[in-house]
Formats: structure tokens, C-alpha cells, sequence
């Protein structure tokens, strides 16, 4: 993170014009959006929460998310187990908890693989132009037009059930608009003075991208993967309901969600839950998302 | 402006192609053979070999491709494989109920979506503006399935107002439409709201203001026709993720549904089915985005002179 500051440091001092514009570095502007917005914060701590829940799991809680207690099936709430049990027996807190886990790297990894493969091929389209722009763009449009749930469906169909797999056919549902958003942004870009200064300097085109295109597009990047994220764990979590992601006996929310609701008459909770639990995360997500933008995307600000 | 209505036309039927030949691709590269997943592990091997060769996949890839879409064009999908009738025929059923579903859920998120909007860019800042907006965020971040089975509960469980499953009639799909739309509303009423507040800082409103007409009469006839563009253009990207949602809503509700017919296909590994539905769910979509363009172009004046 440190080095990305310092080249957008760089940058800014690449542009004498952006100098007095955009003077505040990325950590002032954050420091700005935590004064400003608190719900954005509370939303930051609500995510930290949770990534702690996952993380020290095991310690939080006596029972093991696939510990079968058979004669206490489906007991409601109690001191004992605080969300009641499953129909095995299992306690339902301790597998929202582990349920965690994977609704977090879900949101992450594809993002992460998503957001990296859309920089590469939106600023390659936008910067190169001409065939390698037609056919990345062609491409994306294709991706686009399909509804994501159904496109997720039939990459799953052809990859097969797993972690990995959901991983892989999150990302491919969501490079196309990452891309399509970079481009747009690199034809932006391309015309500024900075560019055509290293341009005329003789700067390699590979370099002009790494050195001077992709930074520029960071906040951007970072706006989009903050709100990539929640929409990443509302499609794992919808698959996972179908029954088309993660397989039992590991604990995804979705799956719970799915597995409870033959008992949504009788015992609500089970369904409701993962449902709360998935709503807070995509929510906060969702908060934070949004006052990254208020002080990070340019378009916004300038208003 | 005609013409470049037909290049767009084009170039959706460039894209429709496109999207044909990955489904075809993709279901074509899956591990195990669908005769035998079909036929059964312990199936005659002669009687495989005909059903290869009588389904045509014995041919090349490029054959194979080149006679699915000429069938298609011709409203032939191929037979499905769990289900023994044509892909068509099963599409024709399930096709009005998800039509109804989503125009249904697209009804109920607009009128949410734009009223909510209107009223928050009008009272913009106020306590009302952050309530809705902050609503339209709970409303985007909420999943399909949880709003279904809360409506689900209260309305057709515990008050019994609605069947709790299936459609006999219109009331079948009250919930369902409120379900589906409900996440689409947030984002409608978020976009009405910023097109709108930045419309009513233009010129031509406090021209319009200025000669005397009541603020709610511009509001509506000056500012609202305005900001209506942007949401246009998100009625066609709505589309994309109202049929995505309908594939829970049918799900949860036992609607027969194009949705539901494509996770039936994957749990029956029923190929032709899976890829009738998908095919046929992504021409909408395009058709969708089609349409949106066209009207954005015939309503925009600096579009239509070709500015």
C-alpha cells in the first residue's frame, strides 16, 4: 500500500497541473471520508468484525462447525447455543462463524482476480487501441449481455461444485465491466499532458501503462472493489442457495440459508440468520463502498 | 438516425452470436460424456454409439454449432435430454410466467424506485433524503432469497393472505414481484435521485422557474423528462439482473419459470435444456439493451440529429 501512495506521490508530481487539484494524498482523503462520514467507518468496523469472527473461529466458539449432536436437533435459541441448532444438531452460530470464512474469501479472491484481470485488459484496450481494442471490448460485450447468475450457473455446470471453482466463475462474470470502466478511463488518460510528456521523453508504451496509466486508475480500482465485493458474496451466497456452489458438509451462508428453509414455518431462524449475516456484510460493504467513492472518484468530487 | 439504429442491430446480432457459440463451447468441454450420463453407466455400447450419432455429436465441433443455429433460428432447441420433449416446447411453458414475473417486479421497482427518488432529490440533504437513501442501500443489499422467504412468511404463512407457493391466478405473483423488485428499487431510486438533483441545477429550470410555473410543475414536466435518460439505460441493465434474481424467486415461490428450468437442467446435467434457457435469456437481455439504445436515441434531441 505504502509504495502505491508514493507512486501516486510520483505522479501527482509527473502533472504540474493535477499538483493543486488533487494535492491531498490517498490517506488524507481517507482521513477526510472519516471525519465526514461515520457510517462509512461503522461499516469499516462492522467488515473488521467479521473478519476477526473468521479468523479466530475456533476459539470463539466450543463446537466444531460439522460437530454433530443429533438428540439436540433443531432447539431454538438457548444459553448453550445462542442461534439454537440445525437439523443435525450442529450449533448454528458456530457455522456462521466458519460460514464466514468462505462468504469473505468469496467476496475477495474473485474480486481481487476480477479487478486485476479488468486493469490489465481495460487499460491494454484503451491504450493500444485499434484490433486489440476491438476484440478485448467485443469480448466484454459478450460477458455483459449475459445475466451473472445464469453465466455463473454454467460455469459452474462446466467446472464443477468447489471453492476454487466458484472462485474462478465469480471472476469471470465481473472482469468485463471492470474493464470496460478502466478503458474509459485510460482514454481519459492517454490525452493528458503527463502522458504525452513521458511519450515524448521516449518512455517504452509497457512503462507509460505500469508507471503512469495504472496508478491514476487506482481510485477508481478501489472504489469498484469495494462495491465488487458485496455483490461477490450475494451471487456465491445465491448459488450456494441453488445449490450449485459450496457443497455440504462445509458451512457457506447461502448453503445454510437453503438448508433451513424446509423449516422456514417452524423454525425461522435457521434461514434468517445467514440471511442477517449476509445483509450486514454486503450492507457495510456496501456503506464503505460508497463513501470511498464521495471522496475518491474525481467525477463525484467535482460537484 | 436510422442508420445508426441498424448498426446497433448489427452489432447486437454480432454479440448474440458470440454469446451462442460460448454456451456452446462451454457445455461442450464438460468432463464426462452426456450419452452416458444419459443413458446410464452400464448402457449397451452399440446403443450409445447410435445415440451419438443420432444426435449428431459424433460430428465436428463446427457442424454441430452450424446446426444448432440454424435450428434455433427455426424455434428448434433440440430435445431435452431428462425430460424426453423438445427444448421449445418446455420453454413455451415456463417463457410467459417469467415474462409476467419480471415486468411484474420491474413495475414494482419503478414505482418505489423513482417516487422514493423524486422525493429525496427534491428534499435533498434533509433527514428524508438520508432515510431513503439509506433504505435504497438496504433495499441493494439485501439478497433475493431473504426478502422471498421474510414475504414469504408474514404474508402467505402467517396471515395467509397470499397462496404460499405456485400461481393460480395474478395474486401468485404479488410476492414474488415484490421480492425480485425490491433490490432493483434501491438502485433506481438512488440513480432518480442524482440525475435529478443535477438536472434541477441546469439553467433551463430556473428559466423555467423564472417564467413563473409552480416548482412541482417543473419538477415533473422540465426536470423529471430530463433525468429519465440515465434511467432508461438502466431499465435495460436491470433486466440482466431481474432475470438473474427470478432464478431464486421461481425457485422459492414454484414458479414454472425459465429460471427455474435452468437449475432443473444443471441438476439433470440436461445439456439442450441448459442451453435453450441461457441462449434464450441472454437474447433478451441484448433485445433489451436494443430497445434502450433506440429509445435513448429517438428521446434524446442531441442524439437524434446525430450531435
Amino acid at each position: 500500500m505504502r509504495d502505491d501512495q508514493e507512486e501516486i506521490l510520483t505522479m501527482q508530481m509527473d502533472s504540474p497541473e493535477d499538483v493543486l487539484a488533487e494535492a491531498d494524498t490517498l490517506k488524507d482523503q481517507l482521513k477526510r471520508m472519516a471525519r465526514q462520514n461515520k457510517l462509512a467507518v461503522i461499516s469499516a468496523v462492522v467488515i473488521l468484525l467479521f473478519v476477526l469472527g473468521a479468523i479466530f473461529a475456533p476459539v470463539l466458539t466450543p463446537y466444531e462447525f460439522d460437530q454433530l449432536d443429533v438428540i439436540n436437533r433443531l432447539a431454538p435459541p438457548s444459553a448453550e447455543h445462542l442461534l439454537g441448532t440445525d437439523e443435525l444438531g450442529r450449533d448454528v452460530l458456530t457455522r456462521l462463524l466458519y460460514g464466514s470464512r468462505i462468504s469473505l474469501l468469496v467476496g475477495v479472491v474473485p474480486t481481487v482476480i476480477s479487478m486485476l484481470a479488468g486493469a490489465v485488459l481495460g487499460i491494454c484496450a484503451g491504450y493500444i487501441g485499434g484490433k486489440t481494442d476491438t476484440v478485448i471490448m467485443r469480448l466484454a460485450d459478450i460477458m455483459l449481455a449475459f445475466p451473472s447468475m445464469l453465466l455463473a450457473m454454467v460455469i459452474m455446470y462446466t467446472l464443477g461444485d468447489g471453492l476454487i471453482n466458484i472462485f474462478l466463475a465469480l471472476a469471470l462474470v465481473s472482469w468485463a465491466s471492470v474493464a470496460r470502466i478502466v478503458r474509459s478511463e485510460t482514454l481519459k488518460l492517454r490525452e493528458s499532458i503527463f502522458v504525452e510528456a513521458a511519450k515524448s521523453m521516449g518512455v517504452s508504451r509497457l512503462k507509460i501503462m505500469c508507471r503512469h496509466i495504472f496508478p491514476n486508475c487506482l481510485p477508481s480500482l478501489i472504489v469498484l472493489f469495494t462495491l465488487n465485493i458485496p455483490s461477490a458474496i450475494l451471487s456465491e451466497s445465491s448459488l450456494s442457495f441453488l445449490g450449485i456452489g459450496i457443497k455440504y458438509p462445509q458451512a457457506s451462508w447461502g448453503l445454510m440459508v437453503n438448508l433451513g428453509r424446509q423449516f422456514l414455518y417452524t423454525k425461522p431462524w435457521l434461514s434468517l440468520a445467514p440471511s442477517i449475516a449476509i445483509m450486514l456484510v454486503v450492507l457495510a460493504f456496501n456503506f464503505l463502498g460508497d463513501g470511498l467513492r464521495d471522496v475518491l472518484d474525481p467525477h463525484l468530487k467535482d460537484q | 438516425m436510422l442508420l445508426s439504429i441498424l448498426k446497433r442491430t448489427l452489432q447486437a446480432l454480432v454479440v448474440l452470436i458470440g454469446v451462442a457459440l460460448l454456451i456452446f463451447i462451454m457445455l461442450r468441454i464438460v468432463p464426462g460424456n452426456a450419452i452416458i450420463t444419459m443413458m446410464g453407466e452400464h448402457a449397451n455400447p452399440e446403443a450409445i454409439e447410435r445415440m451419438t450419432a443420432e444426435l449428431g455429436l459424433d460430428k465436428p465441433f463446427y457442424v454441430q454449432f452450424y446446426t444448432y443455429i440454424t435450428g434455433a433460428l427455426r424455434g428448434d432447441f433440440g430435445t431435452s435430454y431428462s425430460l424426453h420433449v423438445s427444448v421449445s416446447s418446455l420453454i413455451a411453458q415456463a417463457f410467459p410466467n417469467t415474462v409476467c414475473l419480471a415486468l411484474s417486479a420491474a413495475v414494482v421497482a419503478w414505482l418505489i424506485g423513482i417516487v422514493c427518488g423524486i422525493i429525496a432529490a427534491i428534499k435533498e440533504n434533509s433527514l428524508l433524503d438520508r432515510l431513503f437513501m439509506g433504505f435504497s442501500l438496504f433495499g441493494v443489499s439485501m439478497p433475493v432469497f431473504m426478502v422471498a422467504m421474510v414475504l414469504q412468511y408474514f404474508f402467505a404463512y402467517k396471515l395467509g393472505w397470499f397462496d404460499i407457493s405456485g400461481v393460480s391466478d395474478w395474486r401468485g405473483f404479488v410476492l414474488p414481484a415484490i421480492a425480485l423488485g425490491w433490490n432493483s428499487a434501491g438502485s433506481i431510486a438512488r440513480l432518480t435521485r442524482s440525475t435529478l438533483v443535477e438536472v434541477l441545477q441546469e439553467d433551463y429550470i430556473d428559466t423555467a422557474r423564472s417564467k413563473g410555473r409552480r416548482r412541482m410543475g417543473v419538477i415533473l414536466f422540465h426536470a423529471l423528462r430530463n433525468s429519465m435518460l440515465p434511467v432508461i439505460t438502466m431499465m435495460a441493465v436491470q433486466l440482466s439482473s431481474l432475470l438473474s434474481g427470478a432464478v431464486i424467486c421461481e425457485t422459492i415461490f414454484s414458479i414454472n419459470g425459465i429460471g427455474r428450468l435452468a437449475v432443473d437442467a444443471i441438476s439433470g446435467r440436461d445439456i439442450p435444456l441448459l442451453q435453450g434457457t441461457i441462449l434464450l435469456s441472454t437474447a433478451l437481455v441484448i433485445l433489451g439493451n436494443l430497445v434502450a439504445d433506440c429509445l435513448y436515441s429517438v428521446l434524446d434531441p442531441r442524439v437524434r440529429k446525430g450531435d
